[in-house]
Order: structure tokens, then C-alpha cells, then sequence
């Protein structure tokens, strides 16, 4: 089974360059306006998007994430108007990869069967939970593996080569490497260690190796992307979307087009560093 | 409910550290490698006479283990029915049952070589045990604690604060407990090289639950002696209140697998179960927070609900995976008391008895009003104290003079 996502690494493969990934919260600050951002990032130069599916606690993520959560709450978001927003997307662009990232309460509650033929249905391509660790790939990571989703997984500084066999043996579609132990936009990370990681764990997988966690700019993105199969940024797109909300949290008519910029910006970083890898 | 009655209530949990569909452990990546190192420092731990040998003489000289327990005459005199004893944890060091994972838990940092020990905590109890055992062995504290619980619960504030420990006030989400886990899991999955968390409930990713039932175990222990001492004999009930369920399970464990003991865990029914309460079990369902499986309170959309009771320590919108199992399988009865109901428990054991319990254990002497009439003059009852109430004098002293207005 081929996947958007296997198909957007093969081709980026061809091309010889890295993947720019983008990280967004369903529903933040509107579902219209979450709308309008989502199909604005791949108009911008995102390859895959991660679309944040609320929860009230993301014990993962940093304050801005955990108030981009909140600000969609707020408005009545859920999962399953997150999978609506998904089909909505899929209207225009059936190409760029969607992939979901969350918690497991949300999809727990909604029942696992439903959901994995909601989301299939909805064209959602992989999943991303964080609180499911490989010691608890009987609830979602196997079911879902059978429904033609990929499941992403989180590798981390602290997941040692004794136990990346066990993180890397149900991944699909790419690893997710979380550059820093620690929550969603804290440190920055460092490109030279995070290229050594990529490299230690390119010895265990063939699948393409994103960074994720404290890229913000499109210079860290650009530094990434020389050292991984792809820099993924999502609490600087968070952070921009929020400065451009009036005093009440509202969207304003700047909301979409800071996210945007802000894209084509990280985008051009990224697909600068294809001439430095050459 | 169909659900297969086990052989012995107390073998759980299973090797993945579930009880029945409850418990397992839902966390960050970056979280489980330590997670099984911690499982594997237990085990081993546990196996270490040496271990056991210095936790009993800290336990013995250090908390003031035994503690006692306590006939209230009057109180039983009073209701009319049943023999109530009191399980006095209150007179432990630091004021609650919580000393006793505490200890567990640091001389298990101890081992594992961890210098820096983080905690929530709702009422302080829990943040106060932390904070002095990392006094006296001489480790960094962090404490997490809710805004809100800041607020009314300055006492233990000021006291961790006198103990050397830093109280962060957490100003996320609903600003109690549940936000204070939240915070402590992010310092933890940040600092996770030299960072050992020391979770004050019978809750979390496994192997916590196991390890927290198993220090407080003692309070069930002492219990079975004491009353075989006094009475010869085993009790007929036991009685305890439920946030996350340590005091509970403490006393509970021990007695289990004894089919003539009635068994009933109290949790908080805040302004009553039709309004905002912290009772999971009567008012929630199972979901997954907080890396375990268990009965939640939360939306039909699985997003946690705002959990409400008067009591701190109980103002959490879950409960321990274990204790959802038992309820699932029938061998302990969950109950529920108001706001109003602890408030007249408080005071009526205060007046009665010369001793002024927490707000937390006095959930549990609500339950007591309700139960030990209804019970014959033979039926021996223990209650948990779990917690004095010192650290509530001034809280519950505001709410009884707004009430005489």
C-alpha cells in the first residue's frame, strides 16, 4: 500500500532535496479560518502537514501549542469537525499529505474503528499520537497500520539503539525525530548533533527521517534539511497565527496571509538547503 | 456487569502493568525509557532485603510508624451502630499517609542516582512529604501546584517553602491538580537525564500505580495486625476517601482477598453529581490521561472536564487505574459526599473527637454518618484518617462564617 506520503518522499527523493513540514492546530482560530490556513500552507510550499487535533491536555507541547488547543476548544472544535476540516481540504488538494497529531483521548472516545474509517475516508494519510508509545501498539498502531494509515512515530535523544528496533518496527511512513528532550517550542536544536542522530538511526530504517522540535526560522530549517530527510516547524506558524488575532483571540483579515508568509519564507529555507546538498 | 471474577484480587497488575483494561502506560517516547528503567529499579529494589531494612527504620524513627490505631468512643456512641476506629495516618510526619510513598520513592531516586526530584500536588500534602524528605536527603525539589490550589492552601505553601523546595504555580488550563500533573510531566520529559518524578497518587504510567499502592500498603498492614491486637479478629468494613486513590488502596490492598470485609472508597461529589463534582467513577468513564487508562471525567468529545470539590486533594477529574478495576469487578463499593456533607463531617469529628481532619478524610467520616448506623453494635468499621486538618482551618474557618452571615 502506497500512501501520499510515500509518494511525496519518492518524488522529493528524485529531486534530491528534504521534505519542509508544517505543524498547524485544527480549528485554531476558527474552523473556516483553520480551513483557509491549511489550504494556504500547501499553496506556500508545505510538503506534508501535521494538523494538531485538540485536547485539553497536551502534556507534550509548550505553551503556545497548549493555547492554540485551547483558542480552538474555545470555539467548539472536535475531532470529528477536525476530519470534516480534512475533507473540506481534500477538495482542492488531493496531493499534499495530511497527517493527524495528537493524543489518544480524543480518538479513544470516538471508538478506534470508527475514527481509522472516518480519518481513511476523510483522506487523512498517517498518524501522529503522542502519548502511544510501541508498548501500547495493540490500541491504535495496528489497527491503523491494517487500515492503510501510516503511524508516525516519535524517536527521541532518548531512545538509544537497544530500543529503536522496537520504536521503528510498526513506523510507517517517515520517523519523527524530536531534536530536544523536551515539550513543543522550548530550546532550539542544534544541527550538528541532530545530523549525527539522523545518521544513527538511518542504521536501523530506510524511511525518511523528519527533525521536528525547536526549528523556527528559515535558517534552522535550511540547517535541518542538510542533515534529515525533512525540518518540520510548527510553534513558530502557531506563534504567527496568534500575533495576527485581535485582543479577543479572533481572526483578523491579516491571520492567513502571516501564516503564509511565514511559509513560503521556512519553504524557501528548506529548498535552499538542496543547493547546498549538492 | 460481565466480568470475570479473578482468583485473588491482589495479583494485578500484569506484566504490561494493566489491571483488566485499566492502567498501562501512555506517555511521551522521550518518557519511556526511564519509565522501564524505574520498573526495573523497583523490582530489583524489592528484592533487596537492604532496601526494606532502611525504609522500616525511616518509616520506624523518621514518619512514627506505627500509627496508632484509634477507637472513637464517642463518635461511635454518637451514631449508634457501629465500632468506628480511626486509622490515625494524620499523625504521621508531614501531617498525611503521603510520608509513606514519598520515602519509597526518594530512597528509589537514591538508587537510580537521580538528584533533582519534581512533584505535583493538589492540597500540598503530598508537595510537603516531597519537599521534606528531599530536605533530609539533601535533593533539589520542584514542586507543581495548581493557581487555584495556591490559593487556598497557603499553609503548605509557606511550609514546602520553609523546606527548601521551589512551588511553581501553574496557571494552565483549569489552574488545580490535573494542570499541576500536566506541568510536572513537561519538566519531567524536559529533564528527564537527571529527573526523577515522584507521583503522589496510585496513578500515572505503570510501574507508579503498583509501586505507590505498595508503600502505602502499610496503612493495610498495620491495620490487620492492630485490629487482630484489639479485637482478634478482622474488621467487618473499611472506609476511605478517593482522589487519585493512595490513602484508599493503602488500606485496601491488605484486605482484598478477605471476602467478609465490605470495602468502600468515597469519592468527592463536590457540589453534588447532577452539578461540577470530582467523582469519576459515579459521574465519568474510561478514558486515558496522565499515562494510564482509567475512569475520567470528560465530554463527549473525550476532552477532560473541570473537576470541582472543596477539598484540594480531591479536586482531580480521575482516579487510579487499580480502583477502576475494582469497580469494574465488584469488590469495592465506590460512594460518593458532597462539599456540604465533609463540611459537617469535619466539624463533627472535630467536636467529637478532638481531632480535626482534613477536608480530604472527612469525606470519609461523611460516609461513616450514612454507613455505621445502619450497621449492629459487632461490626468493627475503620476509617482511613488519612490527613489533618490544620492546613484547611483557615479555608473551611472563611466558608463557616460566610455561611452564619
Amino acid at each position: 500500500m502506497t500512501t501520499r506520503i510515500d509518494t511525496r518522499f519518492a518524488e522529493l527523493k528524485k529531486q534530491g532535496r528534504a521534505a519542509f513540514v508544517t505543524y498547524v492546530m485544527a480549528g485554531d482560530p476558527d474552523p473556516a479560518t483553520s480551513l483557509e490556513i491549511v489550504k494556504a500552507l500547501s499553496k506556500s510550499g508545505a510538503e506534508i502537514i501535521e494538523l494538531g487535533i485538540p485536547f485539553t491536555d497536551p502534556m507534550a507541547d509548550g505553551p503556545s501549542i497548549q493555547a492554540a488547543g485551547l483558542r480552538a476548544l474555545k470555539v467548539g472544535m472536535t475531532l470529528k469537525k477536525t476530519l470534516d476540516l480534512v475533507r473540506d481540504f481534500r477538495k482542492e488538494d488531493n496531493i499534499t499529505p495530511l497527517v493527524l497529531m495528537g493524543y489518544y483521548n480524543p480518538i479513544y472516545i470516538y471508538g478506534v474503528d470508527r475514527f481509522l474509517a472516518d480519518a481513511k475516508a476523510s483522506g487523512v494519510d498517517g498518524l501522529i499520537i503522542v502519548d502511544l508509545p510501541p508498548e501500547e501498539d495493540d490500541e491504535l498502531c495496528i489497527p491503523a497500520l491494517k487500515a492503510g494509515l501510516n503511524f508516525i512515530r516519535l524517536a527521541t535523544p532518548t531512545t538509544d539503539d537497544k530500543r529503536l528496533p522496537a520504536v521503528l518496527a510498526n513506523t510507517s511512513g517517515f520517523v519523527y525525530y524530536v531534536s530536544i528532550a523536551g515539550i513543543t517550542g522550548a530550546a532550539a536544536a542544534d544541527s550538528n548533533t541532530v545530523g549525527q542522530a539522523v545518521a544513527r538511526i538511518k542504521q536501523h530504517t530506510k524511511l525518511p527521517i523528519c527533525v521536528g522540535f525547536g526549528i523556527r526560522t528559515p535558517e534552522a530549517a535550511r540547517a535541518i534539511a542538510e542533515k534529515a530527510d525533512g525540518s518540520v516547524v510548527g510553534t513558530a506558524l502557531v506563534d504567527a497565527l496568534k500575533n495576527s488575532l485581535d485582543a479577543e483571540g479572533r481572526a483578523t483579515a491579516k491571520t492567513v496571509n502571516a501564516v503564509a508568509e511565514l511559509t513560503a519564507a521556512l519553504a524557501q529555507g528548506v529548498r535552499a538547503a538542496k543547493q547546498a546538498a549538492e | 456487569m460481565n466480568i470475570a471474577k479473578p482468583n485473588s484480587y491482589r495479583s494485578g497488575p500484569d506484566e504490561r502493568g494493566h489491571f483488566g483494561i485499566f492502567g498501562g502506560r501512555f506517555v511521551a517516547e522521550t518518557l519511556m525509557p526511564l519509565i522501564l528503567d524505574l520498573e526495573k529499579a523497583y523490582s530489583a529494589a524489592k528484592a533487596d532485603p537492604a532496601f526494606q531494612a532502611e525504609m522500616n527504620g525511616y518509616l520506624k524513627n523518621y514518619v512514627g510508624r506505627p500509627s496508632p490505631l484509634y477507637f472513637a468512643e464517642r463518635l461511635t456512641e454518637h451514631l449508634g451502630g457501629a465500632k468506628i476506629y480511626l486509622k490515625r495516618e494524620e499523625l504521621n510526619h508531614t501531617g498525611s499517609h503521603k510520608v509513606n510513598n514519598v520515602l519509597g520513592q526518594i530512597m528509589l531516586a537514591r538508587r537510580m542516582g537521580k538528584k533533582r526530584i519534581i512533584a505535583e500536588t493538589g492540597a500540598g500534602q503530598h508537595g510537603v512529604a516531597t519537599a521534606t524528605l528531599c530536605a533530609r536527603f539533601g535533593l533539589e525539589c520542584v514542586v507543581y501546584m495548581g493557581a487555584v490550589d495556591v490559593e487556598r492552601q497557603q499553609p503548605n505553601v509557606i511550609r514546602m517553602e520553609m523546606l527548601g523546595a521551589t512551588v511553581v504555580p501553574v496557571q494552565s488550563g483549569t489552574r488545580t491538580l490535573k494542570d499541576a500533573m500536566n506541568e510536572a510531566l513537561r519538566d519531567w520529559v524536559t529533564n528527564v537525564h537527571d529527573t526523577f518524578y515522584c507521583i503522589g497518587t496510585v496513578a500515572g504510567p505503570h510501574p507508579y500505580p503498583t509501586l505507590v499502592r505498595d508503600f502505602q500498603s502499610i496503612i493495610g498492614v498495620e491495620t490487620k495486625t492492630q485490629m487482630q491486637e484489639v479485637e482478634g479478629r478482622l474488621p467487618d468494613s473499611l472506609v476511605a476517601c478517593i482522589g487519585g486513590g493512595s490513602n484508599a488502596m493503602g488500606l485496601f490492598h491488605p484486605f482484598l482477598d478477605d471476602p467478609s470485609v465490605e470495602i468502600f472508597g468515597v469519592e468527592a461529589a463536590g457540589h453534588g453529581l447532577t452539578q461540577l463534582h470530582a467523582a469519576s467513577i459515579a459521574g465519568g468513564r474510561p478514558g486515558v490521561l496522565h499515562g494510564n487508562r482509567t475512569y475520567l471525567l470528560m465530554d463527549a468529545d473525550g476532552q477532560i472536564q473541570d473537576a470541582h470539590s472543596i477539598s484540594a486533594g480531591l479536586d482531580y477529574p480521575g482516579i487510579g487505574p487499580e480502583h477502576s478495576w475494582l469497580h469494574e469487578v465488584g469488590r469495592v463499593n465506590y460512594l460518593s459526599a458532597t462539599d456540604d456533607e465533609a463540611l459537617a463531617a469535619f466539624q463533627l469529628l472535630s467536636k467529637l473527637e478532638g481531632i480535626i481532619p482534613a477536608l480530604e478524610p472527612a469525606h470519609a467520616i461523611a460516609k461513616v454518618m450514612e454507613l455505621a448506623p445502619k450497621r449492629a453494635k459487632d461490626h468493627l468499621m475503620v476509617v482511613n484518617l488519612s490527613g489533618r486538618g490544620d492546613k484547611d482551618v483557615p479555608q473551611v474557618g472563611d466558608i463557616l462564617k460566610g455561611k452564619s452571615k
